[in-house]
């Protein structure tokens, strides 16, 4: 029952929004979605309901993670829509409206999602729903940025159904019964052929890598995140990367429990490395802020994939950084969003006394650099001091040490396009200024959101701390 | 039944060359369209025939066969491209490449553990063929539309190989895969229209602007 109503009422939803015709009053049912999608969320997080639909639909404690993170994002976005939109009525907002609340129940059901085909689906679903809202600015550069995402993450999602082929073809291999539900996958792993095993793997991770943006198949990343409104790309870096991480653990905990690991150990921690290496190189004399921070999103990717890799005692601060990230991620795209608006350019060499202007925007925008970077007293620092202390604890020195060495470049990347932002004083004829100033709904949402990430930091629920220990012990359990 | 299956399948990878060899697009998409049909027909006469399986085949054939490819025309009529198709690389060089994977295929398929029931058919290499083929035509065509062909050829490469095991696809999802694949291709039709809109041509050599600075 929780589970139908978490699925239908973003979709009741979206056909709600459809058929009001006023632009202006279209964004005020998005909060009220958001709000009752949460609610549901907690009580499904509370209830913990038993597995239906013969095993198809569970929410497992992995599933829970990802979930929360999404349904608070989508909070803040919610309210943030219903004060950004309406300041762009000029523009009908009935594709994006429709097209976040879509989006928000194939989510939901990547995170329900035990059976790997009907994953597949509702991943491939929140592709196509989020194609339209890279749109949203309607010119030359935001289609071509569109054209790239659907190409790219369509050929990914296709070789992502290939891998699952080959995984269901391994079980008929090894003799038994195929199937595609993730349980019985998972117990019968050992007797897995494990030729059909390794390309599904692979197949799987190139597939959902390039959804998550795994270096190198990262390319449709910067354009996407650059060109979309910073609404559409807080629900990417937030929302999407974390139902494609999901799609990845689930294929994880198949491998995992089928014995000889080394190779799929070996390939996640290289292509995270890889991811970093590539954040790393392209962060350091990056000028558009935008763009930037779909570079962060790749570092951080490339960060939780090498967790993955190393397994143990990384796990715990793995999937604490799943909701750090996606939060974070948040509060910088929304305030880039707002930053973009004033200064009519996402240039950061023509942005200049940020916290003059802007001082809110500004000042989460910073807030939010030095979580993202790992900087105390904010979650991320945690989460990731937790994951590179498993990392040693694992016997991975070198890799731990890479990690440092990556994190402290992308710092100092990060740091050289961020601080001059907030520095000087506020360009007087600054081009075509929109007009736009700090107001409620578009500060509120992202200062709530940092004020999350604050909290975390200093002080974990217990519920929290405890849904993150049992999410890690189900992804040893196969170790 | 296996030797009309395997006529099917060689005729699938026979189609591969036709769509890597034609210069015209309403040849290409009709090339996909038949490949589209003959998938449909194999995945009904490889399984006993029940009701779920009239359906999916009916559905296939309509989707791959009559309505993506409408979409498709309906699509360059909006736009009134020319005919040609603009290759980045020649349709000979793209032909023999396609040629190698084509044997690659057979001999890579040679050397992975099948169960019995499908040894020594062509499943696997006319699946492995076809997806090779479907990335020649998306890395080597300029036009936003024979980009979409090359998508479609390497989905049905996927989709040849799934009906080794379409028993462990319930009706629901394989449903939910096929919807998916129209809505994609709607979509895209949606985008080439704005593409030839802002920059009057479907050439995606153009869309060069999103660049790292150097």
């Amino acid at each position: 029952m929780i589970y139908l109503l978490l699925l239908l009422v973003p979709l009741l939803g979206a056909f709600i929004s459809w058929y009001i015709r006023s632009n202006l009053r279209r964004p005020r049912i998005l909060p009220l979605f958001g709000i009752a999608h949460f609610i549901l969320t907690l009580t499904a997080l509370s209830l913990r309901p038993a597995p239906a639909f013969s095993g198809w639909i569970a929410l497992d404690p992995l599933g829970m993670v990802v979930l929360l993170s999404i349904s608070t994002l989508y909070l803040a976005c919610s309210l943030y829509a219903a004060g950004y939109l309406p300041s762009r009525h000029e523009r009908s907002n009935q594709v994006l409206c429709f097209g976040t609340l879509l989006c928000l129940s194939a989510m939901t059901l990547v995170t329900l999602a035990h059976h790997l085909g009907l994953l597949w689906v509702a991943m491939e679903s929140t592709t196509l729903s989020m194609a339209p809202l890279i749109y949203f600015n309607r010119n030359a550069r935001s289609i071509e940025a569109t054209w790239k995402y659907m190409i790219i993450c369509s050929v990914g999602i296709a070789l992502a159904l290939l891998g699952l082929f080959f995984l269901a073809y391994a079980t008929l291999v090894a003799g038994k019964e195929a199937t595609l539900l993730l349980e019985p996958l998972i117990a019968g792993a050992r007797n897995l052929s494990s030729v059909w095993l390794n390309a599904a793997f692979i197949f799987l991770l190139v597939g959902f890598g390039t959804k998550m943006g795994l270096a190198p198949l990262h390319t449709w990343k910067p354009d996407a995140y650059g060109e979309a409104p910073g609404l559409v790309g807080a629900l990417l870096a937030g929302g999407l990367v974390n139902c494609a991480l999901l799609g990845v653990i689930r294929v994880y905990q198949i491998c995992m429990a089928s014995g000889d690991i080394r190779f799929y150990q070996r390939t996640l921690v290289g292509m995270g490395l890889l991811s970093m290496a590539f954040a790393a190189v392209f962060m350091l004399r990056q000028s558009d802020f935008k763009r930037m921070l779909a570079y962060s999103s790749v570092e951080h990717v490339g960060i939780l994939v090498i967790a993955l890799g190393v397994g143990k005692g990384a796990l715990w601060g793995a999937l604490f950084h799943v909701i750090n990230n996606g939060l974070t991620k948040g509060v910088l795209f929304l305030a880039a969003g707002n930053i973009h608006r004033s200064y009519g350019t996402k240039n950061a060499d023509r942005v200049r006394g940020l916290l003059q202007r802007l001082p809110l925007s500004g000042g989460l925008f910073l807030a939010g650099f030095f979580a993202i970077t790992g900087s105390p007293p904010f979650s991320p620092f945690l989460s990731e001091f937790a994951l590179i202390t498993g990392i040693f604890g694992a016997g991975h020195p070198l890799v731990a040490s890479l990690l440092l060495l990556f994190l402290a470049v992308i710092f100092m990347g990060m740091a050289n396009t961020v601080l001059p932002m907030m520095m000087g004083s506020a360009p007087r004829e600054a081009g075509r200024v929109v007009g736009y100033r700090d107001q409620f709904f578009t500060v509120a949402p992202p200062l709530a959101l940092m004020g999350v990430i604050l909290l975390l930091g200093v002080w974990q629920p217990a519920p929290l701390r405890r849904l993150l220990t049992d999410a890690a012990r189900l992804l040893e359990a196969g170790l | 039944m296996n030797s009309l299956i395997d006529q099917l399948l060689v005729l699938v990878m026979l189609l591969n060359f036709l769509g890597l060899a034609t210069s015209r697009m309403h040849l290409a998409i009709r090339t996909v369209a038949f490949q589209g049909v003959i998938l449909g027909l194999l995945s009904g006469i490889t399984h006993s025939l029940t009701l779920h399986l009239a359906l999916i085949t009916g559905g296939i054939i309509f989707a791959k066969g009559f309505f993506i490819p409408w979409l498709l025309f309906r699509a360059m009529r909006r736009v009134e491209i020319r005919e040609e198709v603009e290759p980045f690389l020649s349709h000979t060089a793209t032909l023999l490449l396609g040629a190698i994977a084509t044997a690659l295929a057979f001999a890579f398929a040679a050397k992975l553990p099948l169960i019995p029931e499908h040894q020594g058919l062509l499943f696997v290499p006319a699946a492995i063929a076809t997806i090779i083929t479907g990335f020649l035509v998306l890395t080597t065509r300029k036009k936003a539309i024979t980009q979409v062909i090359g998508y479609l050829i390497l989905e049905n490469g996927i989709f040849i190989f799934g009906l080794l095991l379409s028993e462990v696809m319930p009706v629901m999802v394989e449903a939910g895969v096929l919807l998916d694949l129209i809505v994609g291709i709607f979509v895209m039709g949606i985008i080439i229209n704005q593409i030839s809109r802002e920059f009057s041509s479907m050439d995606t050599s153009r869309l060069t602007v999103l660049r790292e600075e150097q």
